[in-house]
């Protein structure tokens, strides 16, 4: 059963279309990531999925109801939590502080919400960083934080945007075994990605957005070989070009 | 814990004055400055805690002097009921202005407008309808009794002052440990991050907005049974706001323990020139700007925050 169903949704800024009749499914359990060139309207698209934007047209359901344009505490409280591209720390608090707003979503209790956030806080490797104000964090530190707090909440799908966007390849490798254990404990992903590296090693399916249309979906290995997305990515007749180099060296 | 150790030593030092001296210059100061207090804390539940700039909280302090005043002048109240009342009544004014501005999403400066705009429609109001005196004012009829809320000695009112400002600090604290105090610092930090993870920024914000009211209210009841007038100038006048905002500023904003040290630090202060100066009125303002730009410039965080950086620096040291 597909815990996130979109269909035909999409949204426009005056003369842009930034997404245009998007329809996918999310599988309960699924880790599928959602790629495309900049401008493509990924994040747009999360926005619309997490309430951040209304769509003008089309609908969004989660865990069977509908949820097309409702403000986005409402939808974390039904289980679906989105993290930011550009990292938002509540700058001023420690990150135990800052992983407990999101914990305090099932614990009203400050100090059961503040062990809560020390157990999410090891499940993603911040724990030696629980008492350091936010704004001291490192930037994969803060991208830690981000999807921590997203986390604390306990969703039941966790919308991430590109929570690997700045970090070294080391920090890379280090992150990809968390973004795996939250899926193994039973928390469906959806991730936009640009490093394809983290596609390819951790996505089941993969959706691909290109000025606002999706253009192309699967495993992340047919995806790549597909003539409309390489051309999406590197402009007009270079699928083509590729081809011929492959086939004038071969190895 | 810790901070409730704070506040009952806090108490039990400050309502011990009385009983040490009844040198009416003391007592006067500490009922005054007990007073700034109040109002600086009242601002930080918003501004502080929340980072709700209100330039209007006088709003609130006009309604609560103007209830106080008028259910006992008019209804014949008892004051006790009065003051409860005149919560409740300054409550009910920042609910609907909450509720208006943080409807249409006004945030910072347009905030700040906003609320500056109110208390000056206020004002106009009080300056203009016949049950608040129009521009006369209204005077308490004086009547001398514990029941009445009027004390013979200075002392009464100190007591009575403490006693809201452990209301208030009482407050803070809590939302220093709380789940509606982590969402509103939340919220004030940053909005967005805060609604993805569940809070609804709204509720958040005009529930401060009710509790700093409130306690406002309760600053300008205070205020009435002090003096046994009001006028529309003193209740929704620029000043009281002012003096609200700049206390908790310089003390350190969103903080327990800053407010207090804010209000203390410009009340002695505003003393000390007003006996320099002799009785060029309104010299305090000019004092609390000077000091306002120099807080800003060189301690954004306060007094508080003196506190804050001395601690790191020795615990680094060591």
């Amino acid at each position: 059963m597909s815990l996130l169903q979109v269909s035909h949704v999409s949204r426009a800024f005056g003369g842009l279309r930034a997404v245009q009749d998007v329809s996918l499914e999310v599988p309960a359990g699924s880790l599928t990531a959602l790629i495309g060139p900049n401008g493509a309207g990924k994040t747009t698209l999360f926005a619309l999925m997490s309430g951040f934007l209304i769509p003008d047209s089309g609908s969004v359901t989660f865990d069977g109801v509908e949820i097309t344009g409702q403000a986005p505490h409402l939808n974390a409280a039904l289980g679906l939590t989105r993290t930011f591209q550009i990292v938002q720390p509540f700058a001023s608090q420690t990150v135990r502080e800052n992983i407990a707003v999101g914990a305090h979503l099932q614990h009203a209790n400050r100090s059961d919400a503040l062990h809560a956030a020390e157990a999410v806080a090891a499940r993603v490797g911040l724990e030696p960083q629980l008492d350091k104000p936010a704004s001291d964090l490192t930037v994969a530190g803060r991208k830690r934080l981000e999807l921590a707090r997203a986390l604390a909440t306990q969703p039941k799908l966790l919308l991430l945007d590109e929570v690997l966007a700045g970090l070294n390849p080391q920090e890379i490798q280090d992150m990809l075994p968390v973004v795996r254990g939250i899926v193994a404990s039973g928390v469906t992903v959806l991730m936009i990605e640009h490093v394809m590296q983290a596609v390819m090693n951790l996505a089941d399916h993969v959706w691909v957005l290109a000025q606002g249309q999706l253009i192309a979906q699967g495993a992340p290995s047919e995806v790549t070989q597909n003539t409309q997305v390489i051309e999406a990515y590197l402009g007009h007749g270079t699928a083509a070009r590729l081809r011929q180099i492959q086939v004038e060296t071969p190895q | 814990m810790k901070d409730v150790g704070a506040i009952v030593l806090f108490v039990l030092l400050v309502g011990s004055i009385p009983f040490v001296t009844e040198s009416g210059v003391v007592l006067n100061f500490v009922m005054m400055a007990l007073y700034a207090c109040l109002l600086a804390q009242a601002w930080n539940v918003l501004g502080g805690f929340g980072g709700q700039f209100s330039f209007g909280h006088a709003l609130f302090f006009g309604t609560g002097a103007y209830v106080q005043a008028m259910a006992q002048v008019h209804a014949g109240w008892n004051p006790w009921c009065t003051l409860a009342l005149a919560m409740a009544m300054s409550a009910s004014v920042g609910l609907m202005v909450g509720a208006l501005s943080f409807r249409y999403g006004l945030k910072g400066s347009y905030f700040a407008l906003v609320t500056l705009a109110f208390a000056e429609v206020f004002r106009i109001v009080a300056l203009s309808v016949p049950f608040t005196g129009a521009g006369v004012g209204l005077m308490l009829p004086l009547n001398e009794s514990v029941s009445n809320m009027q004390f013979a000695s200075r002392a009464g009112y100190v007591w009575l002052i403490l006693g809201l400002v452990t209301l208030a600090l009482c407050i803070t604290a809590w939302l220093r440990h709380s789940r509606f105090g982590a969402y509103l610092q939340a919220v004030r930090d940053n909005e967005d991050a805060a609604r993805a993870v569940g809070v609804n920024p709204f509720k958040v914000k005009l529930w401060a907005t009710v509790i700093s009211g409130a306690l406002m209210g309760a600053g300008g009841a205070f205020y009435v049974q002090v003096f046994q007038y009001i006028d529309p100038g003193l209740g929704f006048g620029p000043h009281t706001s002012v003096e609200a905002l700049v206390g908790a500023i310089v003390g350190g904003m969103g903080t327990l323990w800053g407010p207090v040290v804010g209000a203390l630090a410009l009340h002695v202060l505003a003393d000390l020139t007003r006996n320099l100066f002799g009785q060029l009125p309104g010299i305090n303002m000019v004092v609390y700007g000077c000091v306002l730009v120099l807080i800003v410039m060189f301690l954004p965080r306060g007094v508080a925050g003196l506190g804050q950086r001395w601690q790191k620096k020795t615990k680094g040291g060591a």
